[in-house]
């Protein structure tokens, strides 16, 4: 009997998995446009998903079409791992046969996933991929942000010339792209820029334990914390870091920027400064305001950095397929690369060689709450 | 430097008796039942996500919070026994472990589910707040709470274990299932008990936890619950005061090993496991010694 | 050569044509899911051998893997890729330097991986039962650890990138009847019954003068042989690895595979494998968005693996014995089948 119960659950088992994928296959549609979306919607950097994804479904509601055909997003979890990056993009180029790609959201998961579209050519547009490394050489390539030495730049340029600061300690993430990129490029103008740096610590991401590598940074005596790692660990460092009396500013990247690190990080994280790509208070454009307006009503808070970055990459592939006048992958990225002065949310964007020239934002917590402190134009 | 080895003892302490609390759950299943509960470090998460939940979405105060939490958590291991152990009570070891390893993704799969992967803030109750400053060593007040907290409640474990007729039960059916069984004691209720101890020390270990790292998340579980495995064979497994033991010497090595060697840092958790393996390898009844192994197969 | 040879032969024929009509008709999708398939049951098959076969109860096949997959990885990999890609420390010169085409790369992963397990068996089998699940799951972490840590070997989290993807079909599934044909061959010999008895009955296979310590090293060897391998072949598939493709759940996923086919049958895990792999690819869609006429389904990443864990404990109360239980396919059964089913119809 109990054999019988196993075969027969067994076989529900099989059936079951083969109905869902047959009516995913049957139901999807030939004639849109079909764009894969790969964001982190689960774990280490899960915020980054969730924020862009509501971007990207306001972009999506402000603009449903492009040439007259529907617009079907395909969205897949990258689960915050490389290795899954690059099986999500597989799947989506070779099973869903999608004509472009959205995302991945950190450096780590587009490199993985950019040999899949440069061999299938697939045009791939990632929000907020801020590495050099993923343009260069690649012609399938696009990114919605600045890039890496441009933000380390003015993170060095902001701590010498407005924090007056000489000394710096950086904490590193050895486990990101992101995080090892950056952290050369503010050393590099750092050090130009007559600074010195005088400790040097790794963390890995999902850690949670600090205290070994605060131990390592106090007796260096530092006058800020450059931190270029992802919000959670932010985070928990301040937190610790001010238990030990580590009370120093730091002064983080675009990977601070998220409501999360305020609410894990409480009153720790006041004072911390970081580098971005966009804040509400400086809209200029008209679409940024009928997008803020948008999101506020659909979601009752204002769009953050990754939910702009993400309706830009949307709003700048549905100018881009309006511009190529085909929905053929190739001439579709043409047309992306070709991108100039587009009127986007995070401000006016040219693409060169796929990276985009836009200011950055410095934005500072004060009073758990994100202010805007000014702009930085390249 | 000798601030630092001080302020790193106390760490040590302070981890120490978190992986202890949790290592008593495991040592007393495995006592019971002569199985890994793989997903008793799953349940140590289960603990924080029902504190948060109460302080959270049902407004409790703290206190009230927290105890819910421990409740509820003990009698979702006693399920977990029930639904998913017991009809396979008598199976070999192998089935039992896979069954366990079941669970645990189930748990973890199903909090990931339910409240998304995204990490939550843990709020973190107002008697843990602040931090005392005493010429250079910084100690949160929530280190000093933890191992007091789990001290008391060793002795209290300890206390039942011996004076009491569950407790006498319990270590009956640890020597010898079978024969307890037959000298008409209801041996399902005492195993349900044992979990249920088990995991309520496991949700105060969870929100002792997540008051100290307020983030969490439902993959939360797996490193601290290896570990406090680790920390149950080390001190003998089988053993309530050596799961305690072992997870106090387990912390305090963890901390030294970094302070001493700090580019070792990353090395910290391969450390439990070596020690784990070379324990196994020469000592396998542990610190305590006490001869458990009965064959099942 | 008799009949049984001389059908296995052609089976084998058929199985290559069939391969032939895939990789020139199938989407490039589905030949993934296929290589996938292969290596995942070339890491079953060795896994069982000395789980099921020699009943030693080991969670070890993920550091195997990841031994296996650096190892081939690095060597494959050209120096001045290797240069490019370690970029917080530098390579370990000797590493940086070396360089092998694809067979003699994984060729050597299998050894490195051998030895491996031929230095972990000595610790390793000195324990029994429970404690040597816990040894080889511990050693499965360390490899874990050290990966992340090691940076001049195997540049830590960041992982290895753009590896050659030279893994196809032919390399995929040839290793695969490599690989059974060589665990069929020791089931078949003195030394498989060996290792059963071993699994049977430990105490009395030492009191019939077997060498049980021997016994189980081969088992153990020859698994991590293969383990390695499979290793290398997944690593030229995907063309990046990083610690985290070799986490315990690495093994979770072989535990259930060869439990559901039955420990102890090659036949099942075969089964079981193709089952479980490709269940799991069409189980990938409760984990995202459909959408049916105008309205979409939210996707619930997650909910896939919740089915997963429920199936694994429901096998584990209601069907301990798996598909194949401790039973082979053979020429002989088939027939009988055959012709029991022709006498009983007509």
């Amino acid at each position: 009997m109990k054999r019988t119960l196993f075969k027969t659950v067994f076989l529900a088992f099989l059936a079951l998995s083969t109905v869902g994928f047959s009516i995913s296959k049957v139901f999807a549609a030939s004639n849109d446009i079909k764009v894969g979306v790969v964001f982190s919607m689960t774990g280490p950097v899960a915020s980054f998903g969730q924020s862009s994804w509501q971007g990207l479904q306001v972009a999506k509601e402000i603009m449903p079409t492009a040439l007259g055909k529907k617009i079907d997003l395909i969205l897949v979890d990258d689960q915050g791992d490389k290795v899954q990056a690059a099986n999500a993009v597989n799947k989506l180029v070779y099973d869903n046969k999608v004509d472009a790609i959205i995302g991945p959201l950190i450096s780590g998961n587009v490199m993985s996933a950019t040999p899949i579209v440069e061999k299938a050519k697939i045009p791939l547009i990632t929000p907020t991929g801020t590495n050099p490394l993923l343009t260069q050489g690649k012609k399938y390539i696009s990114r919605a942000c600045f890039i890496d030495p441009f933000q380390g730049k003015v993170a060095a340029i902001y701590a010498i010339k407005n924090l007056h600061v000489k000394t710096a300690a950086i904490v590193i993430d050895s486990a990101q792209d992101y995080s090892v990129g950056l952290a050369k490029f503010f050393e590099e103008n750092f050090k130009k820029l007559g600074g010195k740096i005088v400790a040097k610590t790794f963390i890995q991401t999902g850690e949670s334990n600090f205290s070994a590598q605060i131990a390592a940074i106090k007796p260096a005596n530092p006058q800020i914390i450059y931190m270029p790692c992802y919000y959670q660990e932010i985070a928990l460092f301040a937190r610790q870091a001010r238990e030990f009396g580590l009370n120093q500013t730091i002064l983080a990247g675009d990977g601070a920027d998220e409501e999360a690190l305020i609410k894990v990080g409480g009153k720790a994280v006041n004072g911390l400064t970081f580098t971005t790509g966009f804040a509400p208070e400086a809209i200029k454009t008209a679409i940024g305001k009928k997008f803020e307006a948008a999101y506020k009503a659909k979601y009752n808070k204002l769009p953050d950095n990754f939910a702009a970055l993400a309706a830009d990459s949307y709003f700048m592939l549905v100018n881009a397929i309006d511009r190529a006048k085909s929905d053929n992958p190739i001439k579709i990225n043409t047309a992306i690369r070709e991108t100039k002065n587009f009127q986007g949310v995070t401000g006016n964007i040219t693409l060169v060689n796929g990276d985009a020239i836009k200011p950055a934002v410095i934005k500072k917590v004060e009073n758990s709450k994100f202010v805007y402190a000014t702009s930085i134009n390249p | 430097m000798l601030t630092t080895i001080l302020q790193q003892l106390i760490n040590g302490i302070s981890a120490g008796s978190l992986y202890a609390l949790v290592a008593i759950g495991y040592t007393m299943v495995y006592g019971v039942l002569r199985m890994i509960n793989f997903a008793h470090g799953d349940i140590l998460m289960v603990g924080a996500y029902l504190a948060f939940f109460g302080i959270s979405a049902f407004m409790l105060p703290w206190w009230a919070s927290f105890i819910t939490a421990i409740i509820i958590t003990g009698l979702v291991g006693v399920l977990m026994e029930r639904l998913a152990y017991k009809p396979i009570r008598n199976a070999s070891r192998v089935s039992l472990l896979i069954t366990a390893v079941g669970v645990s993704f189930f748990l973890e799969n199903l909090f990931l589910v339910l409240f998304g992967g995204v990490p939550k803030a843990f709020p973190i109750a107002p008697i843990f707040h602040g931090v005392l400053n005493y010429n250079q060593i910084y100690l949160p007040v929530v280190s000093i709470y933890t191992p007091i907290i789990a001290l008391a409640l060793l002795y209290m474990l300890l206390y039942i274990l011996h004076n009491t007729k569950y407790g006498i039960a319990m270590r009956s059916i640890a020597l010898d299932i079978d024969t307890t069984s037959l000298m008409g004691i209801n041996v399902d209720i005492v195993i349900s008990l044992v979990f249920f101890i088990g995991s309520s020390l496991a949700a105060v270990g969870g929100i002792l936890w997540s008051t100290q790292y307020p983030s969490i998340n439902p993959l939360m579980g797996i490193m601290p619950g290896l570990k406090a495995f680790a920390a149950a064979v080390l001190g003998g497994i089988g053993d309530v005061a050596g799961a305690a033991i072992g997870g106090l010497v387990l912390g305090i090595s963890e901390v030294l090993i970094v302070a001493f060697f700090p580019s070792l840092a990353g090395y910290k958790d391969a450390f439990a496991f070596l020690l784990l393996i070379l324990v196994l390898l020469f000592k396998p009844t542990g610190i305590m010694g006490k001869e458990l192994e009965r064959k099942r197969f | 050569m008799n009949r049984n040879v001389i059908l296995t032969i052609f089976s084998i024929i058929l199985l290559f044509v069939f391969l032939y009509y895939a990789s020139h008709h199938f989407s490039k999708y589905t030949i993934i899911i296929l290589n996938n398939i292969a290596i995942t049951m070339i890491l079953a098959v060795s896994y069982n051998l000395i789980n099921g076969i020699t009943g030693q109860f080991s969670l070890a096949p993920n550091g195997f893997a990841a031994v296996g997959a650096y190892t081939a990885a690095l060597l494959s990999l050209t120096p001045a890729q290797k240069q490019a890609m370690f970029i917080i420390d530098p390579i370990m010169p000797i590493l940086g330097s070396i360089h092998l085409p694809f067979l003699p790369a994984l060729i050597v992963a299998g050894l490195v991986t051998a030895f491996f397990g031929f230095i972990l068996g000595f610790p390793v089998f000195r324990t029994r039962g429970d404690y040597l699940a816990i040894v080889t799951l511990g050693f499965g972490i360390v490899i874990d650890i050290v990966a992340n840590n090691a940076i001049t070997i195997t540049n830590g989290p960041l992982g290895l990138k753009g590896i050659s993807n030279y893994t196809n079909v032919w390399w995929s599934y040839g290793w695969l009847v490599f690989t059974i044909f060589v665990v069929m061959s020791i089931i078949n010999s003195s030394y498989g019954r060996a290792m059963k008895a071993i699994r049977d009955d430990e105490d009395a296979a030492i009191a019939m003068g077997i060498n049980t310590f021997k016994m189980k090293m081969i088992a153990f060897i020859v698994g991590a042989f293969f383990q390695g391998v499979a290793g290398g072949l997944l690593a030229h598939l995907i063309t990046t690895i990083s610690p985290t493709l070799f986490t315990f759940f690495l093994t979770f996923n072989l535990l259930v595979i060869i439990v559901m086919g039955g420990l102890g049958s090659i036949t099942g895990t075969v089964i079981s494998t193709i089952v479980i792999v490709w269940g799991s690819e069409l189980l990938r869609v409760f984990d995202q968005p459909m959408h049916i006429f105008n309205f979409t389904t939210p996707g619930i990443p997650g909910l896939r693996m919740i089915i997963f864990s429920l199936l694994l404990i429901f096998t584990m109360l209601f069907a301990r014995e798996g598909i194949m239980g401790k039973k082979e396919f053979s020429w002989e059964w088939l027939f009988s089948v055959i012709k029991g089913g022709k006498k009983n119809g007509k």
